[in-house]
């Protein structure tokens, strides 16, 4: 019997699995999101992110282990969760043969709310989304960017005590994203609780206190990204380029090597890329300098969450 | 008892699913019953005036009388069967509107009932348009063809129900002229429509037997001419018994195909 959870999470999953015939799709995940947090969930194509939102949301039922949102079991009480959620799934499921206005007022109506209730609602989340001068547009001629703030507007019609994003801006052009970014910080300042998957490192930076990264159907790190970043790569990141061009490229990248020894905490080989982390890397630049360590490009930047991304889920392509 | 408050439809969540066809179904309104219109004239007037040029009568009626009392049930099941058929199919695979619609207080359950409602709905629609038409032809011969539509509510589920089921287990869009080719088209030739069944061999009348259009026609027709017979009652006994046999299926292999 598994406990109930405690007052202050949203959604508590413990050794959470989603397996079929052949593959297991999330494999035995433990996880806690807070109240009035943005909680991101990173992770290259196929590593379990839908399937962890789909089972949240409870459209797909958990293979094993436990799963509680608001409280309540995923297993015995579907709909009474899902009259609390919004949800903005991966695909756009938008009616495009009706108006903008339309879509809300008639998804409203799968939440029992009164037609009148129903239209006032559609007006002011039109307006939160800056679609009021297109809500008597069909939705097949809205842009790409347009149809995800309406998901959004759509999303936020039963004023949900949990918002579920997978994937809200993938496809979207800059500066829909931001537009799309944007309101989402708007609605974490009124308190609603937000999860939402990506895989761009920019949207988990700028919107999540805390995130997961998940690699083949687990969850390989936790934390807020700052110090995800920290605790993994370190403050900074020096970049070398251009070994191969050498003739005694392999001597020069293992000189490079022991020249960081002792500034560097760990490094990575890929290709030609040798890629350093350290906390201080103009000690670095020098030293590498001082024991004649020269190659075609040698940059400092600060370490990002994408460092993070790639050294725990290696660089091989993922389709 | 988990698994079982999956796997219940409410009446509340189909009648919410629909309201949204309805909803949507609203804006093509005035094309789509003028095209029913239409349609069933064309068909009476060439079979009538063309094909019941040569035919004097059949079974002691004039062949316009024959054919339209039976056609009456075809226009009801094309209702039915268009709508389970590529319209759910368009809403389920392009659109993916089933998608959006269950990460509400719906689930699966409620989307097919709410589908199969909606296409009885139409069924009732379109079969009574055409009634109107054949009425204004002055074929109808009873007041009992006042009760045609509730047959087309009922004639209408279970055309909804075969056609679900043939949409959730299919591969793709293009596989549907199948469904017509080998299913609706045989069954609108030999389900009694165009001439009576009593003159074939029995095994054909056998095979008619097993069709399910074949008893809508016989009672339409009954009820429009005002001649029943015990019958007709297990022609309503046949329909029941395949629709409440088979309704169980769609929602089943609906929810297979959308919750992976």
């Amino acid at each position: 019997m598994m406990a109930s959870v405690s007052g202050t999470s949203v959604v508590a999953a413990a050794s959470l699995t989603k397996r079929y015939s052949a593959v297991t799709a999330v494999d035995g995940i433990t996880f806690q999101v807070q109240r009035g947090e943005c909680f991101g969930f990173l992770g290259p194509n196929g590593a379990g992110k839908t399937t962890t939102m789909k089972m949240t949301y409870c459209v797909l039922p958990p293979t094993s282990g436990s799963l509680h949102v608001l409280d309540m079991d995923v297993r015995t009480h579907a709909r009474t969760i899902k009259a609390r959620l919004g949800v903005v799934t991966q695909d756009n499921t938008l009616d495009s043969a009706l108006t903008v206005r339309e879509n809300l007022v008639l998804f409203a109506r799968y939440f029992d709310m009164p037609w009148r209730i129903a239209r006032r609602r559609a007006e002011t989340l039109l307006e939160f989304v800056s679609l009021t001068d297109r809500g008597n547009d069909r939705v097949e001629h809205l842009s790409g960017g347009m149809r995800r703030r309406l998901m959004v507007a759509r999303a936020l019609l039963p004023e949900p005590d949990l918002l579920i994003l997978d994937e809200p801006t993938t496809g979207l052009d800059p500066q829909a994203r931001h537009m799309v970014w944007e309101k989402l910080r708007q609605l974490k300042r009124t308190g609603v609780t937000q999860i939402l998957t990506t895989h761009y490192m920019e949207e988990a930076a700028a919107l999540c206190d805390r995130i997961v990264i998940m690699d083949q159907a687990r969850i390989v790190a936790e934390g807020p990204p700052a110090e995800l970043v920290r605790t993994h790569v370190g403050r900074e990141v020096v970049e070398l380029r251009g070994f191969e061009a050498l003739q005694d490229g392999p001597q020069v990248m293992k000189a490079a090597k022991a020249a960081a020894a002792g500034l560097a905490e760990a490094h990575e080989v890929h290709g030609d890329l040798l890629l350093l982390y350290t906390r201080d890397g103009e000690a670095l630049l020098r030293r590498l300098r001082e024991q004649g360590v020269t190659v075609e490009s040698a940059t400092l930047r600060h370490a990002t969450l994408e460092d993070v991304f790639l050294k725990m889920t290696g660089r091989m392509l993922r389709d | 008892m988990a698994a079982g408050s999956r796997m219940l439809f409410s009446p509340r969540g189909a009648l919410r699913f629909w309201q949204r066809n309805a909803f949507i179904f609203r804006r093509i309104f005035p094309e789509s019953i003028a095209v029913n219109f239409l349609e069933p004239v064309i068909y009476l007037l060439a079979m009538g005036l063309g094909l019941g040029a040569y035919l004097s009568t059949i079974g002691g009626l004039p062949y316009l009388v024959f054919v339209a009392t039976g056609m009456v049930s075809t226009a009801a099941m094309f209702g039915a069967t268009f709508e389970c058929t590529y319209n759910a199919y368009v809403q389920m695979y392009y659109e993916k509107a089933y998608d959006g619609v269950i990460t509400t207080p719906l689930n699966v359950e409620d989307v097919v009932v709410g589908e199969i409602l909606w296409g009885a709905t139409r069924s009732v629609l379109y079969g009574t348009i055409f009634l109107v038409v054949v009425w204004i032809f002055g074929v109808v011969r009873s007041p009992l063809a006042l009760l045609i539509p509730a047959l087309f509510l009922v004639s209408g589920l279970m055309f909804s129900v075969i056609a679900m089921t043939f949409t959730a287990v299919n591969p793709s869009i293009d596989y549907f002229t199948f469904y017509f080719a080998l299913f609706i088209t045989p069954m609108f030739m030999f389900s009694g429509v165009f001439f009576p069944l009593d003159a074939l061999p029995p095994w054909v009348r056998t095979a008619a037997w097993l069709t399910p259009l074949s008893h809508v026609v016989s009672l339409s027709r009954g009820l429009a001419l005002g001649d029943l017979s015990a019958r007709h009652a297990w022609d309503l006994v046949w329909m029941l018994v395949v629709t409440g046999v088979l309704f169980p299926l769609p929602v089943m292999l609906m929810r297979r195909r959308l919750v992976k």
